[in-house]
């Protein structure tokens, strides 16, 4: 792509690109860190993910304020304005992702204070499935690749699958052993906060589809086969999987 | 979405287009200027024409009211209908034709007479006008439409070229619809005015859309977003991208269109 | 940037380089300035000494000086007006001759002499135009025969001269015209208070004569403005008409590119050159009357022609080509784009053209001798086709008579010329405002 005529235009999108994938990136970290100190019941590392998180929040605040000078000042049209106004999308979304994992963080201590208990695998998948969608729609944003973009969209609906069959299996540990049910809830919970960073990256996988091609992926089209929310779980189904 | 878009695709293909170019080209010597443009024009909507300097759009816009004819090296070839009659027969004759197709020029250009005297002047010509009353109510009319009456009532015996930029500007435009054209075709109609009065030209054109086909040509993208319904790309005599105006700026198909609207050409 | 720019190096703008530099520019733009002045200083005097020289002499030329003497309108000379009807009383007076009028007064006056020769020589002292003035005066009142009146006589161009100064009695008598008895004459005519300098009005209503102190200049002035009418007549429609076709119509191509050319070269032709064609075309082969104002207009207006077709040409290119776009715009058609816009718009700069055209031809001299406009004519011309002359011409044959009285009449009459063209400079300006105040 041709640079702007004004290179100072370029040099403002650039910025406002930099403050994008390094949010990404710090979401990425995020949620890594978060699983590892769930996975060792490490309070500390806990407690740094749940600091962490006003940093994504400073970023968004200074995206933000950078996407509005490009609007005073370029009055930008096509591509670009759908960069910037994707910038500006994508930021809250990754923000988002922040969020659900400083959630996690949180969810760790309590669950530390209450005692081990065994992590169950399914996290462990779903948290490294969104890992890697985060780490392709980012790629996919850094370098103007639109099939990579639609690849992570897609690979939302494994996501969904995996958490379906968590929520199952955590289920089914609550009724096998009420007395840990506190601590299992936080484990649903956990399961469903990774699900929503999944679907976080997906809009944002849709914002990069659009700002590069023009196209809104549709609504209707979307993959969604979280049953969660709208199934009834019974001992019955429960014993079907 | 996709799909509600063919559907306005092909409802834009059955109106009939009040002008319609068809493969036109323009020629100035040895020049090809415009290489076989197809373009409608529609009634209830306003077509910017865009592109950078050179790119033929004036020149199509005035082949449109056959302004053109004056060039003598200027030869069009294709064909431009106006409601089906084709406006380069010989048999139509250009002073019909200039009155039903209007012009506003990019510099404010009004005749060194009265205010009255200006936009009188074309009914005058045409005898659209049997007695003083008619002429003063054609007058009226024309200044309230272009918006101009409240400011000039009072004194429509001063020169016309004693009015401020943007007055002459609309005066110019009320001169042109006071011999009740068709269409409209403005040159870069504002590209001599302040904000301001570019923004009540803008008003303006935006009250006349709908009674009139309108075409204009500016230089300002923002302009071109802001009154139009299609947009119409030109490049080296080409029409590179013609479509809705909401489209061409938020997600224009041709990279030659994104890279002019954005800022990119070099 | 792939490239590394070199960095300009500051710039010491107070370095005594810079500040030499600085004295320089400011000492070439006074000198320059100085210069300018001078130039317009030298061109003001000149014209100041033209304009002084030419006022000085030729305010003379508008005052004659007079006698008055007792002149005896005897019924013996004239015979008794109660005694015959009007008709052979005005015979009467027309067959007579006033000099013996004139004679007796001077013998009255003059009584000690008695010779035939002085006595011819007393009666030059008189303009042989007071002859004129006794009839006209018997005619207007016969009751004053048989009377003796005091007459204020028109003297003659040397005894005027004498009176002006220019004849210095000092000077040894050959060298002068006027001869000592002559002046004797005139200082005692001097000291009985009969010599007087008057306005003379004859000078503006009065045709040509070989006589300067009864030269008049109408008779040229008339023959110029029926030359010039001729002249507007036929250059103006012509040259505007062809000025329009030109630069809006005809199609641009070599003929119309040469006809152009010839149009700028006609500008340049000498005068003299269209005199030629005036004699070879209107008189040699259309027969049209020699020395007549018809001729000299036709003339004049085929040098005037180049004149205005160019300058009404550039002011019809003047005109913003917004005004005819705006017009053809709203679908005037091309006579009316011109005549409703284009040629009001450009009527100050033509009119302006054509003034200049006829202050141009007013002043005209050589292409009027070629067509024999330079004749001695008496008569106050009554049409275009009478034998007449023109002002420059006027002034030309009069600057080439050997009278030294004509000298004074000359520059007079350039004033008249003159007056006459800041006159039309004048009518241009205030038509250019009259225009120019409607937009």
């Amino acid at each position: 792509m041709n640079d702007h005529i004004v290179k100072a235009y370029d040099h403002e999108l650039r910025d406002l690109r930099a403050i994008v994938s390094r949010m990404g990136g710090l979401a990425e970290d995020q949620l890594v860190a978060a699983m590892q100190a769930l996975a060792e019941f490490d309070t500390e590392k806990a407690e740094i993910v749940r600091n962490a998180d006003k940093q994504l929040d400073a970023l968004e605040i200074e995206a933000e304020k950078a996407a509005i000078v490009v609007f005073a000042r370029r009055a930008p049209v096509a591509d670009d304005l759908r960069e910037v106004v994707s910038s500006l999308k994508m930021t809250g979304l990754i923000e988002r992702m922040g969020d659900y994992a400083k959630n996690i963080a949180k969810r760790t201590l309590a669950v530390s204070e209450m005692g081990p208990v065994a992590v169950p695998q399914v996290l462990d998948q779903m948290a490294k499935d969104a890992r890697k969608m985060i780490q392709d729609v980012m790629d996919a944003y850094v370098h103007r690749n639109p099939d990579l973009a639609m690849a992570v969209w897609e690979r939302d609906e494994a996501l969904d699958n995996l958490h379906n069959s968590a929520y199952r299996t955590i289920l089914a540990r609550m009724m096998e052993t009420p007395d840990k049910i506190g601590v299992l809830t936080h484990f649903l919970m956990i399961a469903k906060n990774l699900e929503r960073i999944g679907d976080q990256a997906t809009n944002v996988a849709e914002q990069v589809y659009y700002t590069i091609t023009g196209v809104m992926l549709e609504e209707a089209r979307r993959p969604k086969h979280d049953l969660t929310s709208t199934e009834l779980v019974t001992e019955e189904n429960l014993d079907n999987e | 979405m996709l799909k509600m878009a063919t559907e306005f695709e092909n409802m834009t293909d059955v109106r009939t287009a009040k002008m319609s170019a068809k493969d036109v080209h323009v020629f100035y010597g040895d020049t090809h200027a415009v290489k076989g443009i197809s373009l409608d024009l529609h009634q209830d909507e306003v077509t910017a024409l865009i592109g950078p300097s050179g790119c033929g759009k004036s020149t199509f816009l005035r082949c449109l009211n056959r302004m053109n004819d004056t060039v003598t090296t200027c030869r069009v070839e294709g064909t431009i209908t106006l409601d089906g009659e084709n406006i380069y027969d010989p048999k139509i004759d250009v002073v019909q034709l200039r009155a039903r197709v209007g012009m506003v020029f990019q510099k404010p250009n009004p005749f060194p007479k009265s205010i009255y005297d200006n936009v009188a002047y074309g009914p005058r010509i045409h005898g659209l006008a049997q007695h003083r009353t008619d002429l003063d109510e054609i007058v009226t009319t024309a200044l309230e439409k272009a918006g101009l009456w409240n400011e000039v009532k009072d004194r429509l015996d001063s020169p016309g070229t004693a009015l401020s930029g943007g007055q002459q500007q609309r005066l110019c435009i009320a001169r042109a619809i006071a011999v009740n054209p068709e269409v409209i075709l403005m040159d870069e109609p504002c590209s001599a005015l302040d904000p301001i009065a570019t923004a009540k030209v803008e008003a303006l054109i935006d009250e006349l859309k709908g009674r009139y086909a309108i075409a204009i040509v500016t230089h300002s993208m923002q302009q071109a977003a802001r009154v139009s319904q299609k947009t119409a790309f030109f490049h080296l005599g080409d029409l590179v991208e013609h479509g809705d105006t909401t489209e061409i700026f938020t997600a224009p198909k041709e990279e030659r269109t994104r890279d002019y609207i954005t800022g990119r050409f070099g | 940037m792939s490239k590394e720019t070199t960095e300009f190096k500051p710039t010491d703008w107070q370095s005594p380089e810079m500040k030499a530099r600085i004295k320089r520019r400011y000492r070439k733009e006074k000198s320059f300035r100085v210069m300018g002045f001078t130039a317009v200083i030298i061109a003001a005097l000149f014209l100041v000494t033209l304009l002084g020289k030419i006022s000085s002499d030729g305010i003379y030329g508008f005052f004659q000086t007079s006698i008055d003497l007792d002149v005896p309108f005897s019924e013996a000379v004239i015979g008794n007006p109660r005694d015959m009807d009007a008709d052979a009383f005005e015979q009467q007076v027309m067959r007579t001759n006033m000099l013996r009028l004139i004679n007796d007064a001077l013998v009255k006056e003059f009584p000690e002499v008695k010779s035939r020769r002085d006595r011819r020589e007393l009666i030059r002292m008189v303009s042989s135009g007071a002859r004129a003035q006794l009839r006209d005066m018997l005619l207007a009142d016969p009751s004053i025969v048989g009377t003796t009146q005091r007459v204020r006589l028109l003297a003659s161009d040397d005894i005027d001269q004498v009176r002006k100064g220019k004849i210095n009695p000092e000077e040894a008598e050959a060298n002068r015209k006027v001869k000592d008895r002559e002046l004797a004459w005139y200082n005692k005519l001097v000291e009985e208070d009969r010599i007087s300098l008057n306005f003379h009005t004859a000078f503006l209503t009065h045709g040509d004569s070989r006589d300067p102190e009864m030269a008049g200049i109408w008779g040229a002035t008339v023959g110029s403005a029926l030359t010039l009418v001729v002249t507007l007549a036929i250059a103006f429609p012509i040259g505007v008409l062809a000025a329009i076709y030109l630069e809006e119509f005809a199609p641009k191509n070599r003929l119309t590119d040469l006809i152009e050319v010839n149009i700028n070269n006609l500008a340049a032709v000498p005068s003299i050159v269209f005199g030629l064609l005036g004699l070879a075309v209107f008189l040699g082969v259309m027969h049209l009357p020699r020395s007549a104002p018809l001729v000299g207009g036709l003339t004049l207006a085929l040098m005037t022609l180049p004149t205005i077709i160019i300058a009404s040409r550039a002011s019809i290119k003047a005109v913003p080509p917004s005004i005819r776009d705006a017009a053809r715009g709203l679908g005037a058609s091309p006579m009316q784009v011109v005549f409703h816009h284009v040629v009001p718009l450009a009527m100050p700069g033509i009119l302006t053209g054509t003034i200049i055209g006829m202050a141009q031809a007013l002043g005209e001299t050589a292409p009027l001798l070629m067509i024999g406009m330079v004749a001695f004519i008496v008569d106050i011309p009554g049409g275009v086709t009478d034998a007449a002359t023109a002002l420059p011409v006027q002034i030309f044959l009069w600057a080439d008579s050997p009278e030294r009285a004509f000298v004074e009449k000359t520059s007079a009459a350039i004033m008249v010329l003159l007056f006459f063209l800041i006159m039309m400079n004048g009518l241009a300006i205030w038509l250019r405002q009259k225009f120019e105040r409607q937009w």
